[in-house]
């Protein structure tokens, strides 16, 4: 925003002013999350800078804590790395154990709320959907109602609604259901929450892409002859495929950064990355947790790369100028 | 060739379609009719594909929503265990003195719930109205557990003269029918007294309305903040050149992107009587070693952190406003004579109050809910509503008192939700 010609000198003062407030606010912004990186390369056990790091010198940082990522709970952390070690660290390595779960229950779950979400957001953008303002905001409320209260209304539910012990259910259902015949404790509750508290991001984001869709394009592979299936999947498909996958992408994050409801309605078996955050964080805060902070915005920025990406082509395919 | 019953196949027969006077479609159908079929069926279709997913979120979320509501004006923890004495009190109206028959009841009770060790639970949901009493439950039932002798009044004093309490056989009496709105009137610091009527908690008791307010203060104020802070960030994005917006527009987004847990760990680094920022401000001379600022484990560590973390959903929705304002509103208001601050205040400010509305709800929505923020840097006095409810659920194990919180916490996000239904529409909800 250039200046006008006609500004007053005050006007010249104020916008400078108004340039070097916005640059504070981006500052308190991005600084918290920059200032982290370099901590989590820190020598020492402290969480500031020391002076050893302020003169850039390299014995003031290293990857120790990165390392204690990996031997934290490992049976031998001390033996030589090998093939043995590996193994121990992928078998015991609490923070190895808690990013398998993570991303068994974050893919799980965004498949889930990926393949209920599109279909219902193709049936919300049809103009003769009934009671749409309703059932839309029904959909959207699991991201509007706070966590804890969805958390504690699944705990409630997730330890009552149980399969009677001996019944051919419970046979069936074992291998998903804990040895008491309920969802709580089980991985299937947690994929199921993270389903449900994913959703409205597949719904938001998908209704977003549909609302540019030109429904004569259907309408044209039906009078070329294509039959329903053949016209989702060769027609509405590609054109609205970025939408699903940035939708699928907040989905994960959301399953992915989700610690309330995994505290609640899961078990010792369902450590998940920021539950064991959490912990970490409460019992004692060490710099190992800045170095799993790095890595995750290291993550989020990746994600952030690939979402800006998709919107940009999604754009494009749809012929929207960019704005 | 399309089906009979399309639409289009009737409108494209209307014109050699006319027989007898009337429209009708190819097969002789009245067109009205068939018209009527084909947009049903439609209908049915958009349900159909909407079903499934309706039907997981009613069971994974509504259902047990709808659970927990019921616990909270629900628990036969007391009635289901203790029959004999629960219908006394039914045949008795509240302020009647408990007499023989009451404490002959109340002694069969205690015996038969001793020997089924549901003792305790009786004792528990004792406990919520007047803590300190499970303990009298389970040491009177081990004691009437081998028998007791008539006369009962005298007996059961003589075991333990609590028994002749008032606020005991008040906090019986609430507990005897399953069906309860005790937990909702301790929710905003009540309860019934001796003779039945709601009184005010006492003093050292009132935790509830104290939270709630703080909730809301703490809620308010973010978003005040969040305001403060965004509205200048988002106009400038707005008026920038597309280019430089986007490449600023990621300092945005990149918060949003980045993990709840690693935020608020950054601010507990960042804020730390050793950290980061009491480092710089005694560089800085601002303040001396000795004076190290405690900005965590209180409301201030909540509130920097929660703003910092809803700021993008403040900046977002007011930047996607600011982008569709003509400039020269502006210019023209300018042109005819208006300093710059009148400009902003008369034309630029009330067109962008639709953003402003919709980040200012979804921000104090969001808000009012929060709890791994507060229960991380927010210390005593920085914790909200939510923490209680975490409190209850998994520290006193007060089920139905935890379920009664939420349920206000929930009626007051609802109506939230409605006005911002109302105001910008879910439709128009945006990410990223």
């Amino acid at each position: 925003m250039a200046l006008p010609k006609y500004a007053t000198p005050l006007e010249r003062v104020w916008h400078w002013t108004y340039l070097a407030i916005c640059a504070l606010i981006f500052f308190f912004l991005i600084a918290p999350i920059v200032v982290i990186i370099p901590l989590s390369f820190n020598a020492d056990r402290f969480f500031t800078f020391t002076d050893a790091m302020l003169s850039l010198d390299p014995e003031g940082y290293s990857l120790r804590w990165y390392d204690s990522l990996m031997t934290f709970g490992m049976s031998q952390p001390d033996a030589p790395r090998g093939t043995s070690w590996l193994a121990d660290m992928w078998a015991n390595a609490k923070w190895v154990n808690a990013a398998k779960n993570s991303v068994i229950i974050g893919v799980c779950s965004t498949v889930l709320a990926t393949v209920l979400g599109t279909l219902a957001a193709l049936g919300l953008s049809r103009p003769e959907m009934p009671f749409r303002r309703l059932i839309m905001a029904l959909l959207i409320s699991p991201m509007i109602v706070p966590l804890i209260i969805t958390a504690t209304g699944l705990f409630f539910f997730y330890s009552s609604a149980c399969v009677p012990q001996g019944s051919w259910a419970q046979a069936l259902l074992s291998p998903v259901l804990s040895k008491s015949g309920c969802l709580a404790n089980t991985y299937l509750g947690v994929i199921l929450a993270h389903a449900t508290l994913g959703i409205p991001f597949v719904i938001i984001t998908v209704t977003a892409t549909l609302v540019g869709f030109d429904q004569s394009l259907n309408r044209a592979a039906a009078s070329l002859g294509a039959n329903p299936r053949t016209t989702f999947f060769r027609v509405t498909m590609p054109l609205i495929l970025p939408g699903v996958i940035s939708g699928a992408l907040f989905a994960f994050v959301t399953s992915f950064d989700e610690v309330v409801a995994v505290l609640f309605i899961a078990g010792p078996e369902q450590m998940t990355i920021p539950r064991q955050m959490w912990i970490g964080i409460r019992e004692q805060l060490s710099p190992a947790i800045l170095a799993v902070a790095t890595l995750l915005v290291a993550f989020s920025i990746a994600l952030l790369v690939t979402v800006e990406l998709l919107r940009r082509r999604s754009e494009r395919i749809r012929g929207v100028t960019p704005g | 060739m399309a089906t009979p019953l399309d639409p289009h196949a009737a409108i494209a027969t209307e014109a050699t379609g006319l027989r007898d006077g009337a429209l009708t479609t190819a097969d002789g159908q009245p067109l009205g009719r068939a018209l009527a079929r084909a947009s049903r069926r439609a209908r049915r279709r958009a349900f159909l594909l909407v079903l499934p997913l309706l039907a997981f979120i009613l069971i994974t979320f509504i259902l047990p929503i709808g659970q927990m509501l019921y616990r909270s004006v629900y628990n036969d923890g007391f009635s289901a265990n203790m029959p004999a004495i629960s219908a006394w009190f039914a045949e008795h109206p509240a302020g009647t003195d408990p007499d023989e028959g009451a404490f002959a009841a109340l002694a069969a009770d205690l015996q038969t719930s001793a020997e089924d060790k549901t003792i305790g639970v009786v004792g528990t949901r004792i406990n919520y109205a007047l803590p300190g009493t499970r303990s009298l439950f389970t040491s009177t039932g081990r004691k009437v557990r081998s028998g007791i002798e008539p006369p009962y009044q005298a007996a059961l004093l003589d075991l333990d003269p609590k028994w002749g309490d008032p606020q005991l056989w008040a906090a019986m009496r609430d507990a005897s029918s399953a069906y309860t709105d005790s937990f909702y009137l301790a929710s905003v610091d009540a309860k019934r007294n001796v003779g039945g009527e709601i009184e005010r908690a006492a003093p050292r008791q009132r935790v509830y309305v104290m939270l709630f307010l703080r909730t809301l203060w703490l809620s308010a104020l973010v978003t005040g903040l969040t305001f403060l802070l965004g509205f200048p960030i988002a106009h400038l994005l707005a008026t920038l050149p597309l280019r430089k917006s986007n490449l600023l527009m990621i300092l945005v987004l990149l918060p949003f992107w980045t993990s709840l847990l690693v935020r608020t760990s950054a601010w507990m680094v960042l804020l730390q009587q050793q950290g980061v920022v009491n480092d710089i401000l005694i560089w800085a001379g601002v303040i001396d070693n000795g004076g190290r600022l405690k900005m965590m484990y209180n409301q201030t560590g909540t509130i920097i952190a929660m703003t910092h973390i809803l700021l993008p959903f403040m900046i977002l929705p007011l930047y996607s406003v600011m982008r569709t304002i003509n400039p020269s509103y502006v210019r023209a208001a300018r042109s005819l004579g208006a300093t710059s601050w009148t400009a902003f205040r008369r034309i630029y400010f009330p067109q962008t109050l639709p953003g402003l509305g919709a980040g200012a709800l979804l921000v104090f929505i969001l808000a009012v809910g929060y709890y791994i923020t507060p229960a991380l840097v927010g210390g005593a006095s920085g914790q909200l509503i939510s923490n209680m409810i975490a409190e209850h659920m998994t520290g006193t194990l007060n089920w139905s008192m935890a379920a009664a919180l939420a349920a206000i916490l929930l009626a007051g996000v609802l109506i939230l939700y409605w006005v911002y239904d109302r105001l910008v529409g879910i439709d128009n909800l945006k990410l990223g």
